[in-house]
């Protein structure tokens, strides 16, 4: 397709403005999709360098976040349906063995990786991630989408997206379960307490997707990796992404972990065996002394 | 020293954009070229719209003297007409880390006609209240919510502020983090004063580790903090509040996202989960037959709310908005009883915030008994039903 490769290696160039583009002159045919992913630990258990305080994350097996996951799933969803296709971006802020969760987003589709690895990235706290990648997607040109999972597995803050959408000075839609594209708009189901608000935006936006309740986050087969190896993926350190290093890593977050331990340990469970009966009494018993009836 | 926001003559167009979406109003066109007045609050929701990139908000020229940036702040969530019970969660945290500060505690109260609120909030400790009421501000929107609240903290400077940690404070917050430039820590269970700064403890891998985390060089200091996690202050009748009237202007067109509709897919009775001081849940074994109907009875004789497990909803025995767990939501009871769920850490990282945790299992090597306080080995059927009786005679006596 030398046409579309010609189209997205001029929208490469042009600098991103962080303003409504409005895109393609194809008529909003095409779509453009950033989508951030994250490695993850696979594991419950987890280590903590007792000196610095900080995560050991060497040893332990690790994942692709299942909510980015769903995103770059819905990411090759959207560039399929788009009349004139378009193209996907997976973007990834990590050491450089997180180019594997880039690796498995080519096999689930995307058509490019890049992976933000420097030494001065790491130790980032929320800002400074959103900030990294946030200057990766400037670089990498202009989007209609960017997505992103609702909240990593590790950390749990949902912050980083949210916060890559006011950087990129575009809107915002969290905890999306399901979105179509119509024309230039979104149109996004987002979850709230009693249901779901339909709600649209005109692109570019941001989407930060819950996964649906029946989500399994699949392994692309064999072949589809291997294909997925020949596709690009770059390694950018801050030699070619140019950010500020006073806003990098430990040195540019705002907060700081100064201590990390295992909550205090809980109690064995007092065990109740026995007849229906006696279980029964007994917890009636314990839900009254705890002041409940 | 330098204004911080400065319009590049050369770029501005004159287009006017920026003055209709500064929530302030103090943006004017003169001469066909943007002029920024003197109540600037530097919400930036100006340099979000300008299509030229013509505005710009220079944040870290600008020294932080530290000890300029007073009082500890909560961001009061309104939903249909009621403050949610968080809001008074944050203030009863509020008073105590402002009484050791020496400082002051004041809510920010965002919507439209919500000055009934006042009162509330000033019984739960709230000592000001700073109010921005709008028709425009009636709904929840990430880009006027975020404008507003940005403008207030760069102007009256607060020392802490503290967001819930719920769905609409974790859309909220971390927007105003990346506007003004400062740290935010999410979903945080526990806060302290350090060395006169907030120590912010939080949960992470699942709730396999604590972290405690401090933000030394920017102010304000910002969290979101779970809700059911901080204890109910004792309201106060007849408490005022100093009511500061923060005047706002929105331009719906600068809310650049538009809600078509809203689909109720379940009620709950008035009486939200996350809210709830007991909760009752099934997992798979309580999709069999009435199993959910019996964790109702034992919720309704406790005065719950039934919860469900992501393998019950996905057999559709519950709404998916009582999903507990890591693809639904995190509660933390006082009261949790779990039945016929195993304890893979997909559902207990939405249920270890609870205070007493009563697990129902056949299986005695179930990891759920690893999360609770007493465990009963058996199966529902028979003991649930057993356990309401059991209840309605006591509650008899």
């Amino acid at each position: 397709m030398p046409f579309f490769a010609s189209i997205f290696h001029l929208l490469s160039l042009c600098i991103y403005r962080g303003k409504p583009i409005g895109h393609n002159e194809e008529g909003g045919k095409q779509v453009r999709i950033a989508v951030c992913v994250k490695q993850v630990p696979d594991t419950s258990e987890v280590k903590v360098d007792p000196k610095t305080g900080t995560l050991i994350r060497e040893g332990v097996p690790s994942i692709i976040n299942p909510f980015d996951q769903f995103a770059v799933e819905e990411a090759v969803r959207l560039r399929d349906a788009a009349e004139g296709g378009g193209e996907v971006v997976a973007i990834s802020m990590g050491p450089p063995q997180a180019k594997s969760v880039l690796i498995h987003s080519l096999a689930l589709g995307a058509d490019k990786g890049v992976l933000l690895s420097d030494r001065v990235f790491a130790g980032a706290d929320t800002w400074v991630t959103a900030y990294t990648l946030a200057m990766g997607i400037k670089k990498l040109g202009e989007f209609d989408l960017v997505l992103c999972g609702q909240q990593a597995v590790d950390g749990d803050t949902a912050q980083v997206g949210p916060e890559v959408a006011q950087m990129l000075g575009i809107p915002q839609i969290t905890y999306v379960e399901k979105v179509d594209l119509e024309g230039k708009k979104v149109v996004a189901r987002k979850q709230v307490d009693e249901g779901y608000d339909v709600i649209e935006a005109k692109m570019p936006v941001l989407l930060a997707f819950m996964t649906p309740s029946d989500f399994v986050p699949s392994n692309p087969p064999f072949s589809k990796i291997t294909k997925a190896q020949k596709k690009p993926c770059e390694i950018w350190t801050n030699a070619e992404l140019g950010a500020n290093p006073e806003r990098l890593g430990l040195k540019g977050s705002f907060t700081q972990v100064v201590k990390v331990y295992s909550p205090p340990k809980r109690d064995k469970a007092l065990m109740l065996t026995g007849s229906a009966d006696e279980i029964a009494k007994k917890l009636a018993d314990i839900i009254g002394k705890e002041g409940f009836l | 020293m330098a204004d911080p926001i400065q319009v590049n003559i050369e770029k501005c167009t004159g287009c006017g954009l920026c003055a209709k979406s500064c929530p302030f109003a103090v943006i004017t066109v003169v001469d066909k070229k943007a002029r920024i007045g003197d109540g600037c609050t530097l919400c930036s929701a100006c340099v979000q719209v300008c299509p030229t990139e013509a505005i710009t908000i220079e944040r870290k020229a600008v020294k932080v003297d530290l000890s300029a940036f007073k009082d500890v702040w909560i961001v009061a969530e309104v939903a249909e007409g009621c403050t949610k019970g968080v809001s008074y969660e944050l203030l009863g945290k509020a008073h105590e880390l402002a009484a050791e500060l020496k400082q002051h505690v004041c809510a920010v109260l965002i919507g439209h006609n919500v000055k009934g609120h006042v009162d509330t909030l000033a019984e739960n400790g709230a000592e000001k209240v700073y109010i921005a009421d709008n028709p425009n501000l009636e709904r929840y929107t990430t880009d006027a919510y975020s404008a507003v609240i940005s403008g207030m903290i760069s102007k009256y400077r607060p020392n802490i502020v503290l967001f819930p940690a719920t769905k609409q404070g974790r859309d909220l917050a971390p927007r105003i983090a990346a506007t003004l430039d400062l740290g935010l820590t999410a979903d945080c269970t526990g806060l302290s004063i350090k060395d006169g700064m907030l120590l912010q403890t939080r949960p992470a891998f699942g709730g396999n580790i604590m972290a405690d985390i401090l933000c030394p060089y920017s102010r304000p200091q910002m969290a979101t903090v779970r809700p059911n996690v901080m204890p109910k202050p004792e309201p106060k009748k007849g408490r005022k509040a100093e009511v500061i009237d923060v005047p706002v202007k929105i331009d719906p067109k600068s809310i650049r996202t538009h809600l078509r509709e809203t689909v109720k897919t379940c009620t709950m009775g008035g009486k939200k989960i996350e809210e709830s001081d007991v909760v009752v849940t099934g997992g798979r074994g309580a999709c069999d037959e009435n199993g959910f109907e019996l964790l109702q009875q034992l919720a309704d004789q406790l005065g719950g709310v039934v919860g469900a497990s992501r393998v019950a909803i996905d057999l559709g025995k519950k709404p998916k908005s009582v999903q507990v767990g890591q693809s639904g939501i995190t509660i933390s009871p006082k009261l949790y009883i779990v039945a016929a769920v195993s304890g893979a850490i997909q559902h207990t990282v939405g249920m270890r915030g609870s205070k007493f945790t009563i697990a129902i299992n056949s299986d005695p090597a179930a990891t759920i008994f690893e999360y609770a306080q007493v465990g009963a080995v058996g199966n529902l059927f028979e003991i649930v039903p057993k356990l309401v009786d059991e209840i309605k005679k006591r509650k008899g006596k």
